[in-house]
């Protein structure tokens, strides 16, 4: 139990200014979460802690607000018939596993090398995993439209048949969104890969939405629903886990949940007028933008573990703000290409609809 | 059936909604001094924090639906099949 002290200590005091911030935050990330199925989240604990909320407390009250809003953005999606609920409670299961784990390996960097090493260890993660999986996710998204094969059916890639291809008996399990048995032997490290990485950069989807998609053959709008309800399953547990060290400050959280719940409304209901595709265009555009702002951090920490030439205090500043506003970037980047693409979907919608009236009049 | 061609928009339902959860987050910031202090004591507590959570989604959640429903957005009317 923490003492009163404790507690002035890790709770901020609120002001408008910083009530309305986190309302707006809130809605862009509910705004992506809602369509690609996670986010928000690489902007939001930053965002706390410049405010001056503690880092642990920040990641723990940006939890206790991901879980509700991905229960509301996953129940809104399956009313759309786009969520494999059995698929997202098995990778859940595991993810909260490897969010265990990987929590457990960050305490160790923290331990053996300090902040500085933990801080490094975190930017490189983000970096190598981001350039390789957003740079694959947005080029795949290019050759589809480039390949004029937008509207077309998602084809399943030869990995993914490969993994449906394979029966190891007792462990084979049936997922709807798959429309094909796969081994639980490929769910369990999938979901506990998206885990470690939801435990290390915030944002276990970056991970487990490519991985329904590629490895295992899902169609993108129904990766992108099911990651909602993994991000369901994880949120809550961490959140209780945090909660029991009286770490979880609900008022942030509530907060960052009254926006969130506005954008995860619109962000689903805008899976509906667009083509898959562009689920593989936001992602991997937030994912290779947010790679920047990582990467502009990594030679502060570097110089803070005496790895490089030391960089004086001015230009710190100056590249934690420039990489702060490139992640602003990628969230609100994000955000216009789905309002954009579901502005495009609804005058589209109503275009036809016009047509037909006047097809029938005549 | 008659089914009438212009959907009704649930007007009520939102401003219900709106209310009780506008109660609910005056509630949590004119108190923040009691609700700091039960929440930051961990333990057992930590079935406040979630419950909270539950219960906005679940009162803020519905507002924010039918927000967008009354709004005149909502989803596309040809749905997608997905398989």
């Amino acid at each position: 139990m923490h003492d009163i002290a404790q507690v002035a200590v890790n709770f901020i005091n609120l002001d408008a200014g910083n009530l309305i911030y986190l309302f707006l935050v809130g809605f862009v990330g509910g705004l992506v979460s809602g369509f690609i199925g996670s986010g928000g989240a690489f902007v939001l604990t930053p965002a706390m802690m410049s405010m001056g909320v503690p880092g642990l407390v920040a990641v723990a009250s940006n939890m206790c607000h991901k879980f509700p809003k991905a229960l509301i953005g996953a129940l809104k999606r399956a009313k759309y018939g786009q969520v494999d609920v059995k698929l997202g409670i098995v990778l859940g299961i595991s993810a909260e596993a490897g969010v265990l784990y990987g929590a457990h390996i960050q305490e160790g960097i923290k331990k053996s090398f300090g902040e500085a090493g933990s801080n490094l260890y975190v930017s490189a993660a983000f970096v190598i995993i981001l350039a390789i999986v957003g740079g694959f996710v947005l080029l795949d998204a290019w050759k589809t439209y480039r390949s004029g094969a937008a509207s077309e059916e998602e084809k399943v890639t030869k990995l993914a048949k490969w993994v449906q291809s394979i029966n190891i008996p007792g462990t084979m399990v049936y997922f709807k969104s798959l429309n094909a048995r796969i081994s639980v032997l490929f769910t369990i490290p999938l979901g506990f890969a998206t885990g470690m990485l939801a435990a290390t950069i915030a944002v276990g989807g970056f991970i487990g939405v490519p991985s329904m998609i590629y490895v295992m053959g899902a169609p993108s709008l129904m990766a992108s629903a099911t990651e909602l309800v993994i991000a369901f399953v994880m949120g809550l547990g961490g959140s209780f886990k945090y909660a029991m060290h009286g770490l979880v400050d609900i008022r942030l959280a509530m907060i960052i949940l009254a926006g969130s719940l506005f954008g995860i409304q619109l962000g689903a209901i805008g899976t509906t007028y667009v083509k898959p595709f562009i689920i593989k265009v936001v992602m991997g555009v937030i994912m290779v933008t947010v790679l920047f702002s990582r990467a502009l951090m990594v030679p502060v920490y570097m110089s803070q573990l005496h790895l490089i030439q030391e960089i004086n205090a001015g230009s710190v500043t100056l590249l934690k703000n420039v990489s702060f506003g490139i992640m602003i970037f990628a969230l609100a980047l994000g955000a216009f290409i789905v309002l954009k693409a579901m502005w495009q979907g609804r005058r589209a919608e109503k275009l036809a609809a016009v047509e037909a009236y006047e097809h029938g009049k005549v | 059936m008659a089914e009438g061609k212009v959907k009704k928009k649930p007007v009520g339902k939102m401003l219900l909604m709106g209310v009780i959860s506008a109660s609910l987050y005056a509630l949590l910031l004119l108190k923040q001094d009691v609700v700091i202090q039960y929440i930051g004591r961990g333990g057992m507590y930590a079935f406040l924090p979630i419950l909270t959570a539950f219960v906005f989604s679940f009162v803020h959640g519905s507002f924010t639906g039918n927000f967008w429903t009354v709004m005149g957005i909502e989803a596309a009317k040809k749905k997608k099949e997905v398989k």
